[in-house]
């Protein structure tokens, strides 16, 4: 450790190897099976459970735990992945608080939900830890299917076409497979390369082979008509690429970068202490990526890290529980406050914000401003589509899907943060991509 | 703090609460640290005749049924009566005697169906200064095989014979166990009656099978792949404990017998209920067990505030003040119409009075698409089982349709009493006077 939380500048080695370890560790660690049984005794079996509605991928839960109370996990894991193949990494990440727990009746009775995400990943890790793979493949159709983005829509609509017999090839992008599960999502929610081992076990189904490093529209690589020449169908899955702008002057300083590149370095880093965090941290956002920076610059060993966020607390898109994860973490939140310049020689030196207040069209800018102190600025405004094929129909951003999750092109399917109607959530990239795959298949046994 | 001493057939203790014989009463250490933590007495473990004594397995005796969270709801046992050898028990009882007089101390008897057998051991119980004796005829597994416990138990006429005896040859009084594993209680109580028992003491325990090993195909608690019944005890068996001290109670024959009251007693509110159906005092086993001697704690505070708060100044003014209102389901008002009633404030939305009722038979209950619940008073045949599977105290009640009133269900005007006796479709209904 030649550094410490104290050293100006943005610098790697802050921390001891031991408090890397600590800080990086399960944020919530498994249940053991006694308090599995334990929690699960709890659940009520409501009739027409409030909580599989809140689910987007409707998983039965009462059932599941009921299964779990019985002693048997493992058919519990089941009837959670016929609806959800990722419901292992939904356990750790879905923000329950908002979804499932959120409307279980024990909260309204005693402000304390069952553990319905603890339970899912109990069932779903008995499972995984057997290396079973509870799906078959129906007997091969013969047809291709082609799948854009190994994210969570990717997957999960991939593993259902192949679960019908189809043959599906995924392009991706990166050089790995699994979105934001593999370079997004904060490394303390699943930890332990979980993210590798669920796309393992999941294309354990068979029928599926990945292309990497093949990004769609990129000179040498291919383009849709290229694709649509190949399958019978086409599903994009690819999220969204790009990155909001400030455009606020300096901008271009040192040091001030998109909050997902950040977090995508650390979520691939081999050594943490090699990665280096600046000691003052400014976060401009509200969401969960705002958050996922701002918590994980602190864990790295910056000293004040701070989010900013133009519209008050209560509106931030990040939920209660994680706006209080933050907090707990020594993260500083400020409110109601905009950016406006970069300030700095080379690098970032201090960003300048002035308050704002909600009008009548928009929130308005005060002439009283402030700066931060900071060497390290993150960017979290949200992230773009980016590197869509032309002729399809865009609305609001995103490309425009039906119900089914077609789109306004033949043979075309969308699903994911790229398409319309989710929440920018896994869960509901994975019920996008699971029904797309639903109606494609319907689609090409019709025909 | 109201006044809990007892006086049961003049054998006095300081509260009603008496441990029943079971191993917490299987030795002086046991019975010294339970009269410590509050017990108004003790029934000894029971002893078997003179000579070697039994032999108990050395493998598990005892299977288990949990409720949420590991409760223990019941426990069965295939343990027998004492295996400690007579002459150290009895010597153990003069001991504790000598030095707990005011507490109760009766001894749980056993031996071969003879009168010499019986006629032997009196004599040597007498000599302890022990207070009374209780005879086990309810014992269901590995004496019965024997020709004791639950096999004297089950027939009447050996009942009343051997109760006679010990009436006989001892003045000690004389309190006689039932067994359950019998299709009508009454018929054994009124045997000891007439045997000239001082009381009866119910229930023992219910030949059971707790569960089933499903890799070893062998019924629990299994000794080297093999299990037998054993006898089922615990909150599990109060129902059916309850109802057989209420049945002895209310009928002529034995009515004003003496009933020791016994089978899953747990909390005070358990020995409450226990009293009110007619029994002078209740004996525990598995909340001892379960818990340990200090729950007796919680049963002296509870039926002390209950007493309390209900204007009693003796245990007595509690005893059979239940048994008029037990009667047979033909006299019961079939003017009587309630209808249930879910209070919207307190209701959690889980839909469990839906299910319950929209399945098992009435479809009484409507569910609007955000999840309110409301019932339906014209399909509402006030069976209760809302109430009963709605996880929210109170929420759900049941609601009395003042006399007047047309039920939406029937289209009638509720009436005054009457009966199965005089219903019109009854074919052998009486004219109504
Ligand atoms: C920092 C961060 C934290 C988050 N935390 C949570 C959380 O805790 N809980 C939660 O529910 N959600 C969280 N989310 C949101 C969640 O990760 C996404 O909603 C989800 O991953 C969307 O899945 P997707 O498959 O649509 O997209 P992605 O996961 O983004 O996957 C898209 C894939 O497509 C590939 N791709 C992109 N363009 C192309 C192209 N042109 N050609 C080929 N491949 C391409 C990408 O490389 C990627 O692999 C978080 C998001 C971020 C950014
Ligand atoms: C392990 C065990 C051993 C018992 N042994 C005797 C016994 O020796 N004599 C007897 O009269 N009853 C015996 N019983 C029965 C209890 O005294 C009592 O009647 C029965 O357990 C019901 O009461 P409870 O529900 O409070 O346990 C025994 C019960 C248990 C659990
Ligand atoms: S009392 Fe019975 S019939 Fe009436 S609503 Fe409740 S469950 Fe249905």
């Amino acid at each position: 450790m030649t550094n410490s939380q104290l050293t100006p500048g943005v610098v790697p080695g802050r921390l001891t190897a031991e408090s890397y370890c600590q800080n990086f560790a399960d944020v919530a660690p498994p249940l053991d099976g006694h308090e599995a049984r334990v929690a699960a005794d709890r659940c009520y079996f409501c009739h027409d459970a409030p909580c599989v509605t809140a689910c987007p991928t409707a998983i039965d839960i009462p059932l599941f735990i009921r299964q779990i109370a019985t002693g048997t996990p493992e058919a519990a894991a089941k009837t959670i992945l016929s609806q959800n193949i990722l419901g292992g990494m939904c356990a750790r990440v879905c923000p329950t608080e908002n979804l499932c727990e959120g409307s279980c009746v024990r909260e309204t009775a005693e402000g304390q939900p069952v553990q319905i995400g603890a339970l899912q990943r109990f069932a779903t890790d008995t499972l995984m830890a057997a290396n079973a793979h509870p799906f078959a493949r129906a007997t091969p159709t013969g047809k291709s299917v082609a799948v854009v983005g190994a994210g969570p829509a990717g997957l999960a609509c991939a593993h259902r076409l192949a679960m019908r017999g189809h043959d599906v090839t995924i392009y991706e992008s990166r050089p790995k497979p699994g979105g934001l599960n593999e370079y997004g999502i904060a490394s303390y929610k699943a930890p332990g390369g979980f993210a590798r081992a669920e796309v393992d076990w999941l294309m354990q189904i068979g029928g599926i082979s990945v292309v990497e490093n093949w990004q769609l529209g990129r000179a040498g690589d291919g383009t849709l008509d290229d694709l649509l020449a190949r399958h019978a169908a086409v599903f994009l899955g690819m999220g969204l690429a790009g990155v909001n702008a400030l455009r606020i002057p300096g901008e271009d300083r040192d040091h001030v970068t998109p909050a997902t590149d950040f977090i995508a370095e650390l979520r691939q880093a081999a050594d943490l202490a090699a990665l280096p965090v600046g000691r003052d941290v400014v976060v401009i956002g509200g969401g969960m990526t705002a958050v996922d920076a701002a918590v994980q610059a602190k864990l790295l060993g910056a000293e004040n890290v701070t989010i900013v966020y133009r519209r008050s607390q209560a509106d931030m898109p990040a939920s209660r529980h994680e706006q209080d994860h933050a907090t707990a973490a020594g993260v500083r939140i400020i409110a109601n406050a905009m950016p406006v310049a970069i300030h700095g020689n080379g690098a970032v030196r201090e960003v300048e914000f002035a308050y704002t207040r909600p009008g009548p069209e928009g929130i308005e800018r005060l002439p009283e401003t402030f700066r931060l102190k900071a060497d390290q600025c993150f960017k979290a405004i949200g992230q773009t589509l980016e590197g869509t094929p032309e002729a399809i129909r865009i609305a609001g951003g995103k490309i425009w899907i039906e119900h089914s999750g077609r789109t306004s092109l033949s043979r075309v399917w969308a699903g994911g943060d790229c398409a319309l109607g989710g929440d920018d959530l896994t869960v509901t990239a994975v019920a996008q991509g699971r029904d797309a795959a639903e109606d494609i298949h319907t689609f090409l046994m019709g025909a | 703090m109201a006044n809990l001493t007892s006086n049961f057939i003049g054998i006095k203790s300081p509260n009603p609460f008496w441990l029943a014989s079971a191993p917490p009463t299987d030795k002086e250490y046991n019975v010294r640290r339970a009269y410590e933590a509050g017990w108004g007495g003790v029934v000894w473990k029971t002893l078997g005749a003179e000579g070697p004594p039994v032999v108990n397995v050395n493998g598990p005796r005892y299977g288990v049924i949990h409720g949420a969270d590991r409760r223990v709801l019941g426990i069965n046992n295939i343990e027998l009566i004492t295996d400690r050898p007579l002459e150290v028990n009895l010597r153990e009882i003069k001991s504790v005697k000598r030095d707990y007089p005011d507490r109760a101390l009766v001894v749980s008897l056993m031996v071969p169906c003879d009168e010499d057998s019986w006629k032997a051991i009196l004599a040597r119980v007498e000599d302890t200064g022990a207070d009374g004796v209780e005879l086990n005829f309810g014992c269901p597994h590995g004496m019965a095989e024997r020709g004791m416990g639950s096999a004297v138990g089950q027939v009447p006429e050996y009942i009343e014979m051997v109760t006679r005896w010990v009436k006989q040859h001892s003045r000690m009084p004389c309190i006689v166990k039932l067994t359950p594993n019998i299709t009508d209680i009454r018929k054994p109580a009124e045997a000891a009656k007439r045997g000239g028992a001082d009381a009866v003491s119910l229930i023992n325990t219910i030949n059971s099978i707790t569960s089933v090993d499903l890799d070893d195909f062998a019924p629990e608690p299994k000794i080297d792949g093999k299990g037998t019944h054993g006898g089922y005890c615990g909150p599990a068996v109060k129902p059916i404990a309850l109802n057989m001290v209420a049945e002895i109670a209310r009928s002529p024959a034995t009515a004003g017998l003496p009933i020791s009251g016994i089978g899953g007693v747990t909390t005070w509110r358990d020995a409450a209920e226990f009293m009110a159906l007619g029994a002078g005092n209740v004996q525990v086993c598995t909340a001892a067990m379960t818990y340990g001697f200090k729950v007796v704690q919680e049963m002296i505070s509870g039926l002390s505030d209950y007493m309390d708060r209900k204007g009693f100044t003796s245990t007595a003014d509690l005893v059979g003040r239940a048994v008029p209102n037990v009667t047979d389901w033909q006299y019961l008002n079939l003017n009587y119409v309630t209808k249930a009633v879910i209070n919207q404030d307190d209701c959690i939305k889980c839909g469990r009075c839906y299910a319950a009722c929209e399945d098992t038979s009435h479809q009484a209950i409507a569910m609007s698409p955000d999840r309110v619940f409301t019932v339906k008073d014209e399909e509402c045949v006030a069976c209760n089982l809302c109430v009963d599977v709605c996880p929210v105290e109170n929420c759900i009640t049941m609601k009395e349709l003042p006399k007047g009133a047309v039920d939406p269900r029937t289209g009638q005007v509720v009436g005054d009493y009457a009966n199965w006796t005089t219903h019109p479709n009854n074919p052998s209904a009486q004219a109504a006077e």
